[in-house]
């Protein structure tokens, strides 16, 4: 029974940790973006609020936090209020798998780096992401506004057709490391990472994980000068925060999942395991920033188009292609 | 413990299946309905079948629920106005926070405490690869006539939802 | 060759916003530095007075009927010698758009424009200007500029008495 209590407790110690860690490095996330796309379009980007802005994220949750709530009188209530929270959490909730480190030897036990290693965190992973869509989807319509309505109609058919393809990017994936769990997925790349094994399926996640993230270039569910502010254009205060830092956490657990599964996630040459991990994911997140700052806007149809005569097919391609080369190997 | 859980948790299903069928509001009656699928996720889960609870999580909650809620978004359902005061009824509240609050802490109980064994494996744990070597050994046959199944179903969308031909000449036109 | 034109496209960007990481921003620190605007910068305005250190404004209205956002009004008066002038004259800079048509529209050249733009605050009703506030004791962009000279107060002085006037036509003259 102490066992026990002793490993509930080692788990609310990292879930802890992992909380407060994450939603800082989404504050400073939000900070960073404005910074690198400041300076990619030639300007400084906030530097007002403490030594070179680094206090902005704090005066920006203090605004958040002060403005007034807005409840659109023909909203749908409950689902108006709760929709937030949900896009939040499910993007909180991804992190319980994401292996961020090697397992530790204290005290002469072994402490994995990792919340609760399921033997099924991918689908885990899969399965949140699928159900990220609902904070939008509900927020959008429980808004009862019409450009609210149309963002979220349009993520939502954008979400679903992306998360096809980023699941079958992620086949060839467990059918090299022969495992849905995490931890062993990065153990079967130790010695070469699976972005440099498959290329097409790390091209094709890459993608995919850019469309779930619904930024620019995929940003159809908010295409602020067509839709105003798309899905959150009701929200205000911080249930707008909710919904705002709920898509920095999702972009950090984004850019994890693809240092997990194609960059090799700890591993890496003389610095320790977690430092290589945070550098990778952190990789990614400039990543995506870069993008934003570089892309314009897809069209609806050119993004359905994409996902589904581009993306799907080659995604299915490749599934078939790295299964026969496994199958011809292994003989 | 693990019976236990696996009435309450059958209780939850049986509830928000019913508040689902009896909502006339279909948003949420797809709420209830998305929240017994995840009970009956962790179902799954407890009688040792992770894996068919993660598919019950991404296809049902995850695609056909969020495919359901897409159509009643397109079909324009009003939500029926409701007496103009500020905040939520709490009434309307109470189902589903309970609901999803019970949820949660069978959810804890189940990943934190681990109450289907000493050792956290049942022998009639399947694992996924077992489960893959059932299902594409034993039960090749079926999967095959499923997955044509499936196959059919998408041609016929593809072959219900092609362009419509706008010239009815001879030649097709010259597009 | 639409594959190669749209790969292309599509990585060029990140080369372009790449190299502009690294460069210089050119964005002017406001408070700490400033910008020197341009000479016929259109902010604040004012209401200018001749060389003679008269009021130009003749409370003619132009300037309030040009303004597309109506934010300029005043009372004309007409003082013992005949001048014409406002009571009072007030523009609500909080509704101004500093389009300058007023200035346009001015006969005297009174209502000018200047660099100031400044105008910031928290108060609106603050931005509302009386004409204890617009007048100043300069003459602005037009230092030589003196309507009366042109166009004399009443009938003050004669016609074709004034420095650019020639003597009036004689109608009942047949003489070219
Ligand atoms: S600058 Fe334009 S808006 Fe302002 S007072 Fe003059 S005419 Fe009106
Ligand atoms: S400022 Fe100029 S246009 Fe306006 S009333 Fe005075 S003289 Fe007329």
């Amino acid at each position: 029974m102490t066992e026990q209590l002793i490993m509930l407790g080692l788990i609310l110690a990292k879930l802890g940790l992992i909380f407060i860690v994450i939603l800082t490095l989404a504050a400073y996330l939000v900070l960073a973006e404005r910074k690198i796309l400041a300076r990619m379009q030639l300007r400084y980007g906030p530097n007002r609020v403490g030594p070179f802005g680094m206090l902005q994220p704090l005066s920006d949750l203090i605004k958040l936090l002060t403005k007034e709530d807005f409840l659109p009188a023909a909203a749908d209530k409950w689902l108006f209020l709760i929709a937030p929270g949900l896009s939040a959490l499910t993007a909180l909730l991804t992190f319980a798998v994401i292996p961020f480190g090697p397992p530790l030897e204290i005290f002469g036990r072994t402490l994995p780096l990792v919340v609760i290693d399921l033997n099924i965190g991918l689908l885990y992973f899969l399965g949140l992401s699928s159900l990220a869509v609902y904070g939008m989807a509900l927020g959008g319509w429980a808004s009862n506004s019409k450009y609210a309505l149309l963002g979220s109609i349009r993520g939502l058919s954008q979400l679903i057709s992306y998360e096809l393809s980023m699941g079958l990017a992620v086949v060839p994936v467990v059918m090299m490391a022969r495992s849905f769990s995490l931890t062993e997925i990065v153990m079967a790349q130790a010695e070469i990472p699976y972005a440099l094994l498959n290329p097409p399926a790390f091209l094709i996640f890459l993608i995919s994980i850019v469309a779930e993230s619904k930024r620019i270039p995929f940003d159809m569910p908010e295409a602020e000068n067509e839709l105003v502010a798309g899905f959150h254009t009701e929200y205000s205060g911080m249930r707008f925060g909710l919904f705002f830092v709920g898509e920095y956490i999702n972009l950090i657990i984004l850019g994890s999942m693809l240092t997990v599964l194609f960059l090799g996630g700890w591993h890496g040459p003389w610095l320790p395991g977690v430092v290589w991990f945070s550098l990778k994911v952190l990789a990614v997140c400039f990543f995506f920033i870069w993008v934003r700052a570089s892309l314009p806007r897809l069209r609806y149809d050119q993004l359905m188009h994409f996902g589904w005569k581009v993306l799907l097919p080659l995604a299915l391609l490749n599934a078939l292609v790295t299964g026969a080369i496994l199958l011809w190997i292994g003989q | 413990m693990a019976t236990w859980m696996f009435y309450i948790l059958g209780a939850i299903t049986v509830v928000a299946t019913l508040l689902a069928i009896t909502q006339r509001n279909p948003v949420h009656a797809v709420i209830y309905l998305v929240n017994s699928f995840f009970a009956l996720a962790l179902l799954f889960f407890l009688l040792g079948a992770p894996l068919v609870a993660a598919w019950e999580v991404i296809i049902y909650a995850g695609a056909i629920m969020v495919l359901f809620l897409f159509i009643i978004m397109m079909l324009e359902i009003a939500p029926g106005v409701e007496a103009d005061r500020y905040g939520p009824n709490w009434l309307q509240w109470l189902p589903i926070l309970l609901l999803a609050a019970a949820l949660g802490i069978c959810t804890l109980l189940l990943t934190g405490l681990d109450p289907v064994g000493s050792n956290g494996v049942p022998h009639w744990y399947a694992s996924p690869r077992d489960f893959g070597y059932a299902l594409f050994k034993e039960y090749a046959l079926a999967i095959e006539v499923v997955s044509f199944q499936l196959l059919f179903a998408a041609v016929g969308a593809f072959y219900v939802g092609r362009p419509e031909r706008k010239s009815k000449s001879p030649a097709g036109g010259d597009r | 060759m639409h594959l190669y034109r749209d790969l292309r496209g599509t990585l060029q960007p990140f080369w372009v916003t790449l190299r502009n990481m690294f460069r210089k921003p050119v964005t002017v620190q406001y408070p700490e530095q400033r910008q020197q605007v341009a000479e016929r910068y259109r902010a604040r305005l004012i209401l200018t007075r001749d060389p003679d250190g008269e009021e130009r404004c003749v409370a003619c209205h132009l300037c309030s009927a040009a303004c597309p956002v109506d934010c300029i009004s005043m009372q004309a008066t007409v003082a013992e010698d005949g001048r014409r002038y406002a009571a009072w004259f007030r523009i609500n800079f909080s509704r101004c758009i500093f389009c300058g048509l007023c200035t346009e529209a001015c006969p005297t050249l009174a209502i000018q424009v200047t660099g100031d733009f400044e105008l910031a605050g928290r108060d609106p009703l603050k931005l509302v200007y009386e004409k204890e506030d617009l007048l100043v004791d300069h003459c602005g962009q037009e230092p030589d500029y003196n309507f009366y000279r042109q166009a004399g107060i009443a009938v003050a002085a004669p016609r074709g008495g004034n420095p650019t006037e020639s003597a009036p036509e004689d109608p009942k003259s047949l003489l070219p």
